[in-house]
């Protein structure tokens, strides 16, 4: 393995957190692929740009809060993490609003980092 | 990359979000309830239109079939799975779920 | 090519797998292979054996299985199975349970990767 590429995979995410199950498995996806040595970058689009807004607090709704897992990708290395500006600011969002630094990028820029991905995988 | 889009422009922003992020020349696969785009006289097809002048669409025809769509947007390609294989034979592939 | 398969979502509530299950069917046709199937989300749900659908309908499960049959690799994600109550003992023959790993193998030997979903 060593002297192959690293194969580059990122994981887009779409949706919001707790309303559907794909951003917390997306998110034990990533934790579990991001211990294999592999480039793994992640871009928030759409509604998953609320995956990562701070202060959620799910106590009185009985589910994990698991937003504050995504500060433990820096750990794994994960530190290309993108977040689409229209996404964010049709929300009503800013990056301070967001619970790990990203990198804020137009859809064009996002696009061109996608297209040199091995696989996309969508959650 | 070859954009593949699963729901209908009626339901979800799905269809725009990928033509967003969509290059010229990027080939767009509808297939399950996204082939609702490909509809004629719906208030969708002026944005089908505008997309087909910049990206290839394709529609699987069996999903179109299936709903009773007959009168399709012009220059629109209906396909089998075995075209859609050969996009992403050619295309890395960006789901739009 | 060798083509890698991730499937997202349930039987029958949605197309997914059977998309999914075209989709395979025409890369075969087309002499391409099929690296393997890896079930994710609700789609572990596919590979239940006691699916009894009505005569008429197709039995999902018994497809995956068939699939399997032919040597393809089809495996179910282990966290996703546990967290709804698949196990070893409800799943069809010819699929395995493993790790999230497998899908990381799926997308470094894959020449493409597809998915299928419904989100």
């Amino acid at each position: 393995m060593a002297e192959k590429e690293k194969t580059k995979i990122m994981f887009v995410m779409r949706k919001a957190a707790h309303g559907s199950i794909y951003a917390y498995e997306g998110l034990e996806a990533i934790l579990i692929m991001g211990a294999f040595e592999q480039e793994i970058s992640v871009a928030f689009i759409d509604d998953g740009v609320f995956v990562l807004k701070k202060e959620q607090d799910t106590k009185s709704l009985g589910v994990k809060e698991f937003s504050k897992t995504f500060r433990t990708l820096e750990d794994y290395d994960i530190t290309n993490i993108y977040v689409d500006r229209e996404s964010l600011e049709q929300r009503g969002l800013s990056a301070d609003d967001l619970i790990i630094p990203v990198k804020v990028m137009e859809a064009g820029e996002i696009a061109k980092i996608m297209e040199g991905q091995h696989v996309l995988l969508p959650f | 990359m070859l954009h593949t889009i699963n729901k209908s422009p009626f339901f979800s922003n799905n269809l725009e979000s990928s033509l967003r992020f969509a290059k010229d020349g990027d080939p767009i696969m509808l297939y399950e309830d996204g082939v609702y785009a490909v509809l004629a006289g719906t208030k969708v097809e002026p944005a089908m239109k505008d997309a087909l002048k910049k990206h290839p669409v394709y529609a699987i025809e069996a999903d179109v079939k299936a709903r009773g769509i007959t009168k399709v947007v012009e220059g629109v390609y209906l396909c089998d799975y075995s075209c859609f294989v050969g996009l992403v034979e050619q295309h890395l592939v960006s789901p739009w779920f | 090519m060798k083509f890698g398969i991730l499937i997202q979502d349930g039987p029958y509530n949605h197309e997914a797998s059977d998309s999914a299950y075209n989709f395979i069917t025409a890369a075969l046709e087309r002499g391409h292979t099929i690296q393997g199937v890896f079930f994710y989300n609700d789609g572990v749900y596919n590979v239940n054996k006691l699916m009894d659908p009505p005569q008429d309908d197709r039995n999902i499960s018994k497809r995956w299985s068939e699939l399997g049959a032919k040597g393809i690799d089809i495996v179910v994600c282990i966290a996703a199975a546990k967290r709804r109550g698949i196990n070893n003992d409800v799943i069809v023959p010819n699929v395995r349970i493993s790790g999230l790993g497998q899908l990381l193998e799926l997308a470094v030997e894959s020449d493409r990767l597809i998915t299928f979903g419904t989100g």
